[in-house]
């Protein structure tokens, strides 16, 4: 995030990080979760799940920051966040 | 599908429940609505409005017709109630005026609701039942094979109007406020959060609150008139939706694959039904009037 | 058995119509909720229900049309009250779609249908009995049914409460099959006091509600599932397709096989429902068959025929759906024949003929409807019959 100066509140302030949690046999490889998470932290599998659907991945340098989107845009409950941690939100200033 | 390189977490076996699962009848999924299809995302999102609303959830009914959408009601564990083809909304009267105190939500689609149900759509309206109704819109009748719905843009093709549909649509969000609807909204699959946010409003609202849900049908729908997949509708949906909240509804009608018109219209108040009838009959009767509060009969409740 | 709610019943001795003392009946049975739509020669009874429920915690709509009418009675039961719809001919061909909504989710109520010529627009404001066919099949797909047919407004009180009872105990719709006659003729009714008016409780589980199978029969005598509202902590779902013990749909021949084998056989594997009221049986080589009004009128001919020497019984139906059977089968080797007299061209009458299977003769006096018969008409199809 760039900023013109240093919020003051800047060492209070804590971002979420998510674990992305995929059913893959629940997924039938609609694409929305990849389409429109904000983030682009994931992507369709190449491999198939057992009904021949390519279920998400998460990329692993990617963060989730724990919109939800994917959660709620998901139509067969494939896919979730849960919290992994909170860090320290990182801003550009100057 | 992916061209860049790909660093996959190693898959493990899952075993933190979906948060959904509590309000599913999970020994029914996986579902049987096609991949793409909006109606999981509808399920989603009223789950998520009900748990705002924070109302007892042994007092929350669901009721739905036939249709796709009509297996909405089977898959939510909640009381609720798979009825006939467009009778949800007499049958959710039934319920709420049997017993006052249930919640009611009718979820059911554009032909259920407002073809062969739409003597009954406009009469609970008028009347300002206190029901909340979801009517999922795909513009089809997909259950059966996706044929003319009152809500079918021109000149779509379904498979009972093989050379396009020529009949003028329903303009559902305008039909709800004509007939008396007190809460009238319009959102698409797409816009989840703020249909989330518009139906607890919704069902936080006493009178006939209605949520229009345009939804992707990729099967029939999008299949028939070459539109792709339900996720090249919510591309559509994405660069095509307008947001204006408070429009006038006649202005809102929808044409076929143009811009399109969503948002929170109508939040007005209006007395309920029951709210008027017991104002009737006290003013008539006075003390004698004793109103039906709760079931008549029953060995195990309150 | 229950007692009735004192609140709904108008003890003392009245002149009523059919129509009013069915609502009384109604009333009196626990009904505090009605959906209906008007149409002649019914409608008096949802308008006294009008009138009476404000002051009993009862709540009455009058529906946009008799579809929805069905729809919000069906509903009515399952937000667990004691509901009624009444109709006429037209607008029980209206109601069959969802009479068979509330006989497959085995929704215990009663639908009133007071009989007016037919078919079509017919004959609004003169009786018929032509729909008692409908009754039975009026529904699509396999099913059962019971229904009632007073001829009195002593009887239209009674036996709608018996109606109740009926639906209860079998947790199935039950029609009160009225005809304008006794709808609209005026009686001494006798409505006693509550304490005497018996009322089938519904059958209610009384398990935890969590673990509540909705259609998981458990050992009734009636072959019923126990019953739970809406509101009731119970999270059941329940459906107008095929479905298992859970209420889900299950659409296999399997399923099929279960669920609709047991709502038919809850009523045809027994044979006593049954309500009749027998004169002179005993050595008659005719036997009258009549319900409704025609059994008022029955006695008229039956006199006639008696002062002319024919031995000739009179067998009344108070139930006539499901139809006497063994009672017929019992008398057909003793009697010359069975003469039906109902307002129509041949619908009882039909049952009558498929039970003797030609064991004896099977006549009908019927006609095309309007009017009563005349017992002198009567008398001589009785005459003509015990030759």
């Amino acid at each position: 995030m760039k900023f013109w100066r240093k919020p003051l509140d800047l060492d209070d302030q804590q971002v979420s990080r998510g674990d992305v949690h995929i059913l893959r046999e629940r997924c039938k490889g609609c694409g929305y979760c990849v389409e429109f998470c904000p983030e682009q932290v994931l992507k369709l599998d190449h491999a198939f799940n057992k009904k021949g659907y390519h279920p998400p991945v998460k990329l692993e340098e990617k963060d989730c920051v724990m919109c939800k989107l994917c959660e709620m845009i998901c139509p067969d409950f494939a896919i979730f966040i849960t919290e992994k941690e909170k860090v320290a939100a990182e801003v550009n200033h100057g | 599908m992916s061209d860049t390189a790909v660093t996959p977490v190693p898959v493990k076996e899952d075993t933190t429940p979906h948060p959904m699962e509590e309000w599913l009848r999970m020994d029914r999924i996986p579902h049987i609505w096609c991949p793409t299809c909006g109606l999981g995302i509808v399920v989603t999102a009223l789950v998520e409005a009900l748990k705002k609303t924070e109302f007892d959830p042994d007092l929350l009914t669901v009721v739905s017709g036939i249709g796709c959408t009509g297996r909405v009601a089977g898959y939510i564990k909640l009381d609720s109630f798979h009825t006939t083809h467009g009778r949800a909304i007499p049958f959710a009267t039934g319920l709420k005026l049997s017993n006052p105190k249930l919640k009611v939500v009718v979820v059911s689609g554009d032909g259920d609701l407002t073809g062969i149900g739409g003597n009954h759509f406009i009469h609970a309206a008028r009347r300002n039942i206190d029901i909340t109704v979801v009517c999922v819109n795909n513009f089809i009748y997909a259950m059966t094979g996706g044929q003319v719905a009152p809500t079918t843009p021109n000149p779509a093709v379904t498979s009972t109007t093989p050379y396009g549909a020529f009949e003028p649509p329903f303009n559902l969000a305008n039909l709800a406020e004509a007939c008396g609807a007190t809460y009238v909204s319009r959102w698409t699959a797409l816009h989840v959060r703020r249909m989330v946010e518009s139906m607890t409003r919704a069902l936080m609202k006493p009178g006939f609150s209605f949520v229009e849900v345009i939804a992707p049908c990729s099967t029939l729908y999008a299949r028939r008139n070459r539109l792709g997949s339900g996720l090249d509708l919510m591309k559509f949906y994405h660069d095509n939706a307008i947001i204006k909240n408070g429009c006038p509804t006649p202005e809102v009608g929808i044409d076929f694959q143009k811009p399109f018109i969503v948002g929170d219209f109508v939040d007005k108040e209006r007395p309920t039904w029951h709210d008027r009838m017991r104002a009737q009959m006290t003013a008539s009767l006075g003390d004698k009037f004793i109103p039906k509060e709760g079931p008549s009969i029953c060995t195990n409740c309150e | 058995m229950d007692k009735a709610d004192p609140l709904g019943v108008l003890t003392g001795s009245h002149y009523l119509d059919g129509d009013e003392a069915c609502a009384e009946g109604a009333l009196a049975a626990g009904v505090r909720f009605l959906a209906g739509y008007p149409i002649t020669p019914s409608t008096e009874v949802a308008e006294r229900c009008a009138a009476r429920f404000p002051f009993m915690g009862g709540t009455f709509i009058q529906m946009e049309d008799e579809l929805g009418s069905m729809a919000a009675v069906v509903a009515g039961v399952w937000g667990g009250s004691k509901c009624l719809s009444v109709t006429s001919g037209p607008g029980f061909s209206l109601m069959m779609e969802n009479i068979g909504l509330g006989i497959m989710m085995e929704t215990p109520l009663v639908v009133v249908n007071v009989q007016r010529g037919g078919p079509s627009t017919g004959l609004p404001t003169m009786p018929g009995q032509a729909d008692m066919m409908q009754a039975r099949w009026g529904s699509h797909g396999d099913y059962e049914v019971i229904a009632v047919a007073p001829n009195s407004p002593q009887e239209a009180f009674d036996l709608t409460i018996e109606a109740f009872n009926l639906s209860e105990r079998f947790r199935t719709p039950v029609f009160v099959m009225l005809d304008e006659c006794v709808g609209h003729m005026t009686e001494k009714v006798i409505i006693p006091s509550a304490d005497e008016i018996e009322i089938e409780p519904r059958y209610m589980y009384t398990g935890d509600p969590k673990e509540y199978l909705p259609y998981k029969v458990n050992g009734n005598k009636n072959n019923i599932p126990p019953m739970l509202h809406a509101g009731q902590g119970a999270r059941f779902h329940t459906t107008g397709l095929t479905h298992d013990e859970r209420g889900y749909p299950d659409m296999t021949p399997a399923c099929q096989a279960v669920l609709v084998n047991r709502l038919v056989d809850k009523i045809r594997k027994r044979d006593d429902i049954v309500l009749l009221e027998e004169d002179g049986i005993e050595g008659a080589d005719v036997i009258v068959l009549s319900y409704g009004i025609s059994t008022r009128v029955s006695y008229g001919g039956i006199r006639i025929a008696r002062e002319r020497g024919v031995k000739v019984g009179h067998i009344s139906m108070k139930i006539v759906w499901p139809f006497p059977e063994k009672r017929i089968r019992e008398l057909m080797d003793s009697v010359k024949g069975f003469l039906t007299v109902e307002m129509n061209l041949g619908q009882i009458s039909l049952e009558v003929e498929r039970i003797v299977a030609g064991q004896c003769k099977t006549v009908l006096c019927g006609h095309a409807g309007g009017t009563v018969h005349d017992p002198k008409v009567i008398a001589k199809a009785i005459e003509e019959l015990a030759k």
